[in-house]
């Protein structure tokens, strides 16, 4: 379970011209038998009435009857999850996830947080702390994990966007971009790099970049875009294949970061959500295709910075909200049920008679994926989230 | 003041080698007395987009066919001014503003009225007063779609009552947190319930000859409401007076001030700086036009590169400094520079208009300076410089850059194998990479 780090951090991050879809990867090659951990941030607050729907619950008809999907085994209805809750069918394939026992949603899960801002709670989202920092949590479970080398080779693969407040920090990030189809020689390179290289800011990153360009081009040239059902596959599901083979490779990251939003529909939020969750839904796919034999040593956790309001509000719709769901997968993952504390639909039950109550910390989630996955020691847990005490929760992966 | 640091701070990079004969402060100032002298052409206004809209849903027209001419037009014109405009400082004060009231194509249907948005709710109050341009973005159809409110209805109202619909609060929600007093005035969810009731029937007549704003009586919250302890009267009256006093509240002021300070001056703005522009907002009643010039006047406005450019403002610091751009760019023509810088924005990962949330892109440089970012800005402006066949790199290097360009830079351009090696190397320094 302990991973040998001989280098640090790799930064992954996409620049499509289509989507909010970027990756970041983090992490280093000791061996083939490293665990392997994904976090995807889905910006925008995902309604996790929605993408998890409790539809046994006897109240949840009264808030948000415009809202409801049919009940599993009716045309486009959910897809069952035990006889209380269901899937969106848009999630077909974490539904098959679910089956073989490689999917746990967890449910009423919220921040440590309650701010129906986007901004705040995003922020205070991935830096895992009870004030705003610089660094996020990702970054320092990173550099917590034992057999940390003096060393960082920092080199990654990068497609744009810069890296997520989740994995900056202390522990070096590199990025990547793909080449384009012209570029300059490696000569010129390294006489820009020098041109940089007292600049605190531009000198390390032209550094990390030729550095990583060296290694990630090998990874790239291997890859054959997933095509599926042969239409053009979306940036999501690219980047998603992208970090699995990525995290595949001998020497490659052992922990990615991806985001990607489209999440927050305040109006017609029936057609509008199938979109996105599709997106998610193939993405991990594709995630599953690249990572092939090491899927069954991957935990993929995907979150968001709030839920929804309960009602449906005037446009179809839900506006901001607190507690949500948070999506386990992968072949470590102990699946097959639905974890976390049901609060329950009635109107004495909600919070501020508006939100989802929330009855998990999302910190817990993350911390128990970190110490029983990652291999990150239990005392290492106060510095990953600095502030409130985080209790981790148990029984979230499969034990060897 | 150097010049140069003032053009490449306040404005969008040096154009070509005809430097501006006047002192930097009278230069901007004479930029934000006189008129906008932007023109476009080849456009109409929001209701041509909204008439395009209508046309396109009423006979279910497929792709787009009306409204992606529309918005073809508003990108080639607008990329143009920013690539040849004399008032450079007027014309980053008003991507400023886009930004600051950002509209983003990636929802709401504002494809067809995005561009009329940017020309007609943010550059007509520029340099005027912040509640006026609070007003306009807050009546535009653009604003008013993106962010849903034109689709919010009253529950008590009699449409709402009828329909059995009722409030979407999203954009009382961010109008609160981003466009004015920001969560430091300390607001609560019954305020942004509030005013979201204030803001009820503020919407769209998508029927009328010329569509346009409306305030629908009928989808209005009937009676008073109460919004950071202030009551406000029922109809598009109480509207009016909330958004005058957001728009003059002391919050608001101190929560633009520091959006200007961060975007002109420093990625963390000094507490004395931010000062210094709430009084001048607070002393003027709001008036923007004051309030960027005493930007100039701050004490770190003339030292060079403490700003990392973003995406947009690197590419076209570029392109201006190629003296790429001129003929006005065919709508049509992916060759022409409004579409060169169009596709430069996206693949350096600010596509226009098209920011992930409605708090804009980010005006920081932890934000934008990733190792990928970096490489992607250098294969760009290498390629870029392929298309210079003629004159001499140093020459462009002195123009764009004045003192802040650096021996190092020059000696390793001297060095270069070619031209196009040469202005890759000045595009990569760290000097240029600022403004």
């Amino acid at each position: 379970m302990m991973l040998r780090r001989r280098s640090a951090l790799l930064g992954l991050a996409a620049s499509w011209t289509c989507g909010r879809a970027s990756l970041a990867l983090a992490g280093s090659g000791s061996g083939p038998d490293d665990p392997r951990l994904v976090v995807i941030i889905l910006r925008g607050a995902l309604d996790g009435l929605a993408a998890v729907t409790p539809y046994g619950d006897p109240d949840i008809a009264t808030h948000r009857q415009g809202l409801l999907l049919p009940q599993p085994g009716r045309e486009g209805g959910l897809l069952d999850l035990g006889g209380f809750y269901g899937l969106h069918p848009a999630l077909a394939g974490m539904h098959d996830l679910y089956g073989v026992g490689q999917m746990l949603p967890i449910h009423a899960v919220a921040g440590h947080y309650r701010s129906r801002s986007h901004f705040e709670a995003q922020d205070y989202l991935e830096c895992g702390a009870d004030r705003r920092l610089d660094s996020g949590w990702l970054n320092r479970a990173v550099a917590a994990l034992p057999g940390r080398g003096h060393r960082l080779d920092g080199y990654g693969l990068a497609m744009g966007l810069s890296v997520p407040l989740m994995l900056r920090g202390p522990a070096p990030v590199g990025t990547f971009a793909p080449a384009g189809s012209q570029h300059p020689d490696p000569a010129l390179y390294s006489q820009i790099a020098a041109l940089n290289a007292a600049d605190p800011l531009t000198g390390p990153g032209f550094r990390d970049a030729l550095r990583a360009r060296g290694f990630s081009d090998s990874v790239m040239q291997a890859a054959a875009p997933p095509s599926g059902d042969g239409h053009r596959p979306d940036p999501f599901s690219v980047l998603s294949a992208t970090a699995g083979r990525m995290l595949t490779a001998p020497n490659g990251p052992r922990v990615a970061a991806l985001e990607i939003g489209g999440w927050d529909t305040h109006a017609g939020q029936v057609g509008r959500l199938k979109g996105p969750l599709t997106q998610l839904d193939r993405g991990v796919q594709a995630l599953r295709g690249a990572l092939g034999a090491d899927w069954s040593r991957t935990v993929v956790l995907a979150m968001t910075e709030f839920g929804r309001t309960v009602r449906m509000n005037g446009t179809g719709g839900t506006d901001h909200g607190t507690a949500t769901v948070a999506l386990l997968m992968g072949g470590a993952v102990a699946g097959g049920r639905v974890g976390g504390i049901w609060p329950g639909l009635r109107q004495d039950q909600l919070f501020e008679n508006r939100d989802l109550a929330p009855t998990t910390d999302l910190r817990a989630v993350a911390a128990g994926v970190l110490c029983d996955h990652l291999g990150v020691p239990g005392g290492a847990l106060a510095r990953i989230f600095p502030g409130t005490r985080v209790e981790r929760m148990h029984g979230l992966v499969r034990v060897a | 003041m150097q010049l140069s640091g003032v053009i490449n701070r306040f404005g969008w990079g040096e154009r070509g080698l005809d430097l501006p004969q006047e002192a930097s402060r009278d230069w901007l100032a004479a930029q934000l007395q006189g008129p906008d002298e932007a023109r476009f052409t080849g456009v109409g206004d929001t209701a041509d987009g909204l008439i395009a809209q209508r046309t396109q849903q009423k006979e279910k027209l497929q792709g787009d066919p009306l409204i992606k001419p529309i918005l073809r037009a508003e990108i080639a014109t607008q990329l143009d001014g920013l690539l040849m405009t004399g008032q450079p400082f007027r014309e980053r004060l008003a991507w400023f503003w886009f930004n600051h009231f950002t509209v983003s194509l990636r929802q709401g249907s504002t494809r067809g009225v995005v561009g009329a948005y940017m020309r007609e709710a943010i550059r007509p109050h520029v340099t005027g007063r912040f509640e006026d341009m609070l007003l306009a973005v807050m009546r535009h159809p653009a604003m008013l779609m993106y962010l849903d409110n034109a689709s919010s209805i009253g529950p008590n109202s009699p449409a709402g009552r009828k329909s059995h619909k009722g409030l979407n609060e999203n954009l009382a929600r961010e109008c609160l947190e981003l466009h004015t007093v920001s969560p430091a005035a300390g607001y609560t969810q019954a305020d942004v319930t509030a005013f979201a009731a204030i803001l009820t029937g503020w919407g769209i007549d998508m029927q009328a000859d010329r569509p346009g704003f409306v305030f629908r009586g009928k989808a209005h919250e009937p009676g008073a409401k109460t919004l950071m302890g202030q009551v406000f009267a029922e109809g598009e009256e109480g509207g009016l007076q909330a958004l005058h006093v957001l728009g003059t509240h002391s919050a608001t002021y101190r929560h633009i001030a520091t959006q200007l300070v961060g975007h002109f001056i420093s990625d963390t703005p000094a507490p004395r700086d931010v000062a210094r522009i709430v009084s001048v907002l607070r002393a003027s009643g709001g008036d923007l036009g004051a309030a960027s010039l005493a930007l100039a006047d701050l004490p770190d406005a003339g030292r060079p590169g403490g700003k990392f450019r973003s995406p947009m403002d690197y590419a076209t610091a570029v392109m201006r400094a190629l003296s790429l751009g001129g003929a006005p760019s065919g709508p049509d023509d992916p060759h022409a520079p409004a579409h060169i810088l169009l596709d430069a924005f996206a693949r350096l990962g600010q596509p226009l208009w098209t920011a992930p949330l409605p708090n804009g892109w980010s005006d920081r440089a932890a934000d934008w300076s990733a190792p990928a970012d970096l490489l992607a800005r250098t294969d760009w402006a290498w390629r870029m410089a392929a298309h210079v066949r003629s004159g001499d790199p140093l020459d462009i290097a002195h123009a764009a850059l004045g003192p802040a360009l650096r021996r190092p830079t020059v000696l390793a351009m001297r060095q270069a194998g070619s031209r196009q090696d040469a202005l890759a190397l000045l595009f990569s320094s760290p000097e240029f990479q600022r403004r």
